[in-house]
């Protein structure tokens, strides 16, 4: 009996781990992003260019390692094209975003049929060209599930300890003090925008890599809009937005498995309804119902030198 | 006398506006100087100079004897030169030690950056009595406190020649007083100071030297103790030219809007509108004198409903408006107050609207523009010709998009519009800023004519040779209150000079 | 200039991704315009596109007027569906169609202003930016679209989420119809009334916003909040006022698809009109001509690249999807980037 329920606890752990390891790396990099006062809107065009390029070069190359240095290049590229539009021409980072998601989302299966002819598909991956599991097989937990736990921490101590760190945030708050100061806003700013799409790559990377065998379309799935729900919902700090990153990726794991089962008082709880959840509780947070968010100051507004 | 700072021959321009016409000044090494006067003297533009944000056109920077190219603030630090602006450059999420080293972290990592800078405050505090915790977030802090932060930030990065540039703006008297003392504990370790300010009251208590400057050049140079309120109050306005306009004696008729102990507190404490008391009567002109920031913004958008006073009462015809149930822009504009903004661009008109839609912004909901549901297009065509027509703007063109006008006819636009409704009230801010020679007359003219066919006209300015043209009766601000009433007819620079400058005549 | 500039690089871009692919950049573009308005039938289904792209460009222009940024469209496209499908559902066994038809249409706009009307509130009320929170919406919306699908309004025996099929009087005409009853012989096509909906919407939305009061009102607030309180408008009424119209507009992109094509509640009919509509805004700046003209070349794209998808089948129906990315990139986020090269341009010619 004892024992059944600690492998449902286990069970249910590693599966939130699997699921909630994609949002984690999304919502670090969205974190960098948006703390410099660029709103990322693009995780998700980021992420899914990243996991089609993964997928594609592994396929190509056998190497997995090959295929992840490809989701990162591929994820840079949109990164630098958001900051180029954003930062260097000013542009709306909201429509920007959205670009970059509708792009994504086209160019992915343009080239995926255009190179396999697999209706978008890349083929399935196997043996070295996935990311397999370290210690436990059947958990899932391969070494991008490992590097997303460790990238909280390091997020932190960057963000918190680290002159790049300070300015950072100052220059998502005000960054007029950081210009009269001396320091260049948008190298900063360039600088934050490249190191979310590092992290973004490797979320891409994983999903095609590791969690699964291969690319399909529109894989995603909306996971870079929790992810942005989750920098939201954790009021744009590490810990806080890991932690709902967890509760977010328990509510998609405990979710296929809640369906059909009656809770007590509530009766049948609607799968959909637990996949609206991270967007409803986000909108609650955002109404001031569950304590203020208050985003960076500067946020979505292009920085204009005044003399 | 050692010159920390020797300005020789400085001269600035912006396109046709003369802002610095060779500006030459010493400041004294360890000292006090007051640089005062009023609005456009071009006190601001010099320290901008000085500092590096912006390039003097001509004239030359002479530090402890050596000439100096300032061309960016980055050259005025390494000289040892700090600014404390107006508005402050602190990031109000992060705390004071972290404010201290933006941009001197002394190295990647933040922790030894961050010990240095609390041993470093410690040292200042002692010294120069400038005590803040270092741990405080900055957006908890007091106003007095965020300016101490300032000061603490320009010394932090070793200056040993402080600007301050109107600093007791923003502060209470009683921060205003602390702000004074640790000057002067700064003056004692060696500091040298240079301070802003159209207040007397601070030039007299505060500093050594006082330049007096106006309309871009230094009219006076005297050291503060052999001289006195009212002469820097007279060199500070100067003789006014009054422009000649024919005006006739005012029939007075009854009272049209009367504000009741007006007082507008902000978020911090500060008293923006304090104890405000006057009276607008039928066929007057009443001018407010002072020098900007005063609080006469804030009184026109209580006046005009667009902000609500924290205390008081508004009588406008007979409707007693409360301060716990205040009024909008259009009931005022119901009860026949106009209302033409002190900045037309931001709040008077719309940039990208052609002439004919900004000519009924405010009355877009009133018949003969409104038709049923629908606004009707020639009326409203017609309606802008005419004030087109009337006021002289020019192009005569109502589809003309309203930025492509001059600065002279967009005012003239605006004020069309609010004369044609015929108000019973007419409040002005700023009438003729920006505004040509040739259209302020007529602007003037035009002001004259309500005036004379009963309106109750109250006009806000910082020009005091307009105040002194248009006014039946001149009441100064200062510090949110209004310091005096003179009637036009007595009215001399001296007396509004003073009050002006905050010292009771 | 600017707006053809802009097209011109995303098209420029696009061919450059079609000859990495191995393919003839004219001879696809070739086939992508006859594909659009090669017959009868293609130009009815190009017009059935356009219809769904003009309501969606509308409802995203009317909250750009007012300032707004309004991502929700799907959501607003989809929950004004389904109160346009729940109407007919009611109601379509006791009513003629001439009286259902309007109050489908009437349900659709109501659905489509509710949905919208949440995140406006929370915009004005609370001060939650309007974009996160359409964005939060759209999800929502689709999910609850799911759950009344599959567990509400599934039609008795059905395998697919669909509900039943709607009588004869929850069924808009078809234009192929139309035409013939006055003896014009076209192809028979998706294109159903609702283009003429469409239309009265362009010339609704063009009433309103340059000849009501109200209308004057939103757009002074889109382009200077401050002069719009000077002028008297309460800012709160006036976001709820623009975002309203603008979800019963988008709610309108139901009424085309189920009450002109499909005939019942079918889930994933918003498929991208929403996020389209901000490309079709941007590039018709807003106005009611501009987005009909943005709307048709969208539709045509749309038509053509399924064409052209049928013909090379190594394109694939998604580069109609990776043009419409890159007009939003060009017309929105780099507008301004061939303005220094044009004022160059001109600056050589006035020599």
């Amino acid at each position: 009996m004892m024992d059944d329920f600690v492998s449902v606890i286990l069970l249910t752990l590693a599966a939130t781990l699997r699921v909630a390891t994609p949002l984690v790396l999304c919502a670090m990099g969205g974190l960098f992003s948006e703390k410099s006062g660029i709103i990322d809107v693009g995780l998700e065009g980021k992420m899914l260019m990243a996991a089609f390029f993964a997928a594609a070069t592994a396929a190509v190359t056998g190497s997995a390692w090959c295929g992840v240095a490809a989701g990162i290049a591929a994820a840079e590229a949109l990164a630098l094209l958001h900051g180029f539009a954003c930062i260097t021409w000013r542009g709306n980072q909201v429509v920007s975003g959205v670009a970059i998601n509708i792009l994504a989302a086209g160019l992915t299966v343009v080239l995926g049929t255009a190179w396999f002819n697999r209706g978008g598909q890349t083929p399935a991956l196997e043996g070295d060209q996935r990311l397999l599991p370290l210690f436990f097989p059947g958990a899932g937990d391969n070494i991008l599930v490992y590097v997303a736990l460790a990238s909280v921490p390091l997020t932190w101590w960057i963000i918190d300890r680290t002159r790049f760190g300070l300015r950072l945030r100052a220059v998502g708050e005000m960054p007029l003090a950081v210009d009269t100061a001396g320091i260049s806003v948008p190298w900063l700013r360039y600088r934050a925008v490249l190191l979310c799409g590092l992290f973004a790559g490797l979320a891409g990377a994983y999903l095609s890599i590791a969690q699964n065998a291969g690319f399909s379309r529109d894989m995603t799935a909306g996971q870079g809009f929790i992810a942005l729900a989750a920098i939201i919902f954790g009021k744009w700090r590490p810990f806080p937005a890991f932690g709902a990153c967890l509760i977010f990726g328990l509510l998609d794991a405990v979710a296929i498995r809640l369906q059909g089962v009656r809770m007590p008082g509530v009766g049948e709880v609607p799968v959909q309804l637990i996949q609206a959840l991270p967007y409803l509780l986000t909108m609650f947070l955002l109404a001031g119902f569950i304590g203020r968010a208050i985003a960076p100051k500067a946020a979505g507004v292009p920085y204009e030198k005044e003399h | 006398m050692t010159a920390a700072i020797e300005l020789q021959e400085i001269r600035k321009s912006f396109g046709n506006v003369h802002a610095v016409r060779g500006v030459s000044l010493d400041i004294e090494k360890g000292a006090i100087t007051g640089i005062v006067g009023e609005n456009g003297a071009g006190k601001s533009t010099l320290m901008s100079i000085l500092y590096g944000l912006y390039r003097a056109d001509a004239g030359e920077i002479v530090i402890d004897g050596q000439p100096i190219d300032m061309a960016s603030p980055h050259d005025a630090i390494a000289q040892g030169i700090g600014m404390v602006h107006q508005h402050f450059m602190l990031v109000d999420t992060f705390t004071v030690l972290e404010n201290l080293i933006l941009g001197v972290e002394g190295g990647p990592l933040l922790a030894g950056g961050l010990a240095a800078a609390r041993a470093e405050l410690v040292r200042l505090a002692r010294e120069y009595g400038l005590a803040v915790n270092p741990d405080a977030k900055v957006a908890d802090l007091s106003v007095g406190e965020q300016q101490r932060v300032e000061i603490l930030k320009v010394l932090y990065r070793g200056a040993r020649i402080l600007i301050l540039d109107e600093p007791s703006a923003v502060l209470t008297p009683q921060e205003t007083d602390q702000l004074f003392r640790i000057l002067a504990a700064l003056k004692e370790r060696g500091v040298t100071i240079v301070l802003i300010t159209h207040k007397l009251r601070e030039i007299m208590a505060a500093t050594d030297h006082v330049y007096v400057m106006r309309q871009g050049q230094v009219v006076a140079d005297r050291r503060t103790a052999e001289t006195n309120p009212e002469e820097l109050a007279e060199l500070m306005v100067g003789r006014k030219v009054r422009l000649e306009l024919d005006k006739t004696a005012p029939h007075i008729g009854e009272v049209l809007l009367e504000a009741q102990h007006l007082s507008l507190v902000d978020g911090r404490g500060v008293r923006l509108l304090d104890d405000i008391n006057l009276s607008l009567r039928a066929g007057e002109i009443v001018g407010i004198a002072g020098v900007s920031g005063n609080g006469q913004s804030e009184l026109l958008q209580v006046l005009s409903g667009i902000r609500r006073p924290t205390s008081g009462r508004l009588v406008v015809r007979g409707r007693v408006i409360e301060a716990h149930h205040p009024s909008d822009p259009a009931e005022m504009r119901d009860l026949g107050v106009a209302h033409v903004p002190e900045d037309r661009l931001r709040q008077g008109m719309v940039a990208a609207f052609q002439a004919s839609e900004t000519s009924i912004l405010g009355y877009q909901d009133e018949p003969p523009f409104r038709r049923g549901y629908l606004l009707d297009g020639p009326a409203v065509g017609k309606h802008c010709a005419r004030l087109m027509d009337q006021f002289d703007v020019r192009p005569r063109a109502p589809g003309l998009r309203s930025s492509n006008f001059s600065g002279g006819n967009q005012q003239k636009l605006v004020l069309a519009r609010e004369m044609s409704r015929e108000p019973k009230v007419l409040l002005v801010g700023q009438p003729t800023r920006g505004v040509d020679i040739g259209a302020i007359e007529f602007i003037h003219r035009e002001l004259l004519r309500s005036r004379d066919q009963g309106c109750a006209v109250l006009v806000v300015s910082v020009e005091l040779e307009e105040i002194l043209s248009l006014a039946d009766r001149i009441l100064v601000m200062f510090g949110g209150r209004i310091m005096g009433e003179v009637p036009a007819a007595r009215a001399d620079e001296r007396t509004l000079g003073l009050m002006m400058a905050g010292a009771q005549a | 200039m600017l707006p053809l500039i802009n097209i011109a690089l995303a098209f420029v871009t696009v061919g450059i991704i079609v000859r990495i692919i191995g393919v003839d950049p004219l001879h696809a573009l070739r086939l992508l315009v006859v594909g659009a308005i090669g017959s009868s039938e293609s130009i009815g289904y190009t017009l059935y596109y356009t219809t769904n792209f003009i309501f969606t460009g509308l409802a995203v222009a009317v909250a750009f007027h007012g300032g707004l940024f309004n991502i929700g469209g799907e959501g607003q496209a989809y929950i004004g569906g389904l109160g346009c499908g729940l109407a007919i559902l009611a109601l379509d066994h006791f009513l003629p169609a001439w009286a259902m038809i309007p109050i489908a249409i009437a349900a659709a706009a109501l659905f489509g202003a509710a949905w919208a009307a949440v995140p406006a509130w929370l915009q004005a009320w609370r001060g939650s930016h309007i974009v996160i929170t359409t964005i939060m919406f759209n999800f929502v919306a689709a999910a609850l679209m799911v759950y009344l699908m599959v567990n509400v309004l599934i039609a008795p025996g059905s395998m697919t989420p669909q509900s039943r099929t709607f009588t004869a009087s929850g069924k808009l005409p078809q234009v192929q119809e139309v035409l013939a009853a006055v003896g014009i012989q076209v192809a028979p096509s998706a294109l159903n009334l609702s283009i003429v909906l469409a239309i009265l919407c362009c010339v609704g939305v063009w009433v309103f916003l340059w000849h009501t009061p109200w209308g004057y009102a939103l757009r002074t607030m889109g382009h200077n909040p401050e002069a719009a309180i000077y002028a008297g408008t309460n800012l709160k009424h006036m976001t709820m006022l623009a975002m309203c119209l603008s979800g019963a507009l988008a709610g309108f992109v139901g009424v085309n698809e189920l009450m002109g094509v499909h005939q019942r509640i079918v889930l994933d009919f918003p498929a991208g009109y929403g996020f389209a509509g901000i490309a079709v805004a941007l590039m018709g700046r807003s106005h009611p001509l501009g987005i009909v003209l943005a709307a048709l070349l969208f539709g045509a794209l749309q038509q053509g690249g399924a064409e052209l998808a049928f013909e090379i089948p190594t394109i694939t129906r998604e580069m109609v999807v990776v043009i419409q990315g890159l007009i939003i990139l060009f017309s929105g986020a780099l507008v301004h980037l061939p303005r220094p090269l044009l004022q160059s341009l001109l600056a050589l010619a006035g020599r």
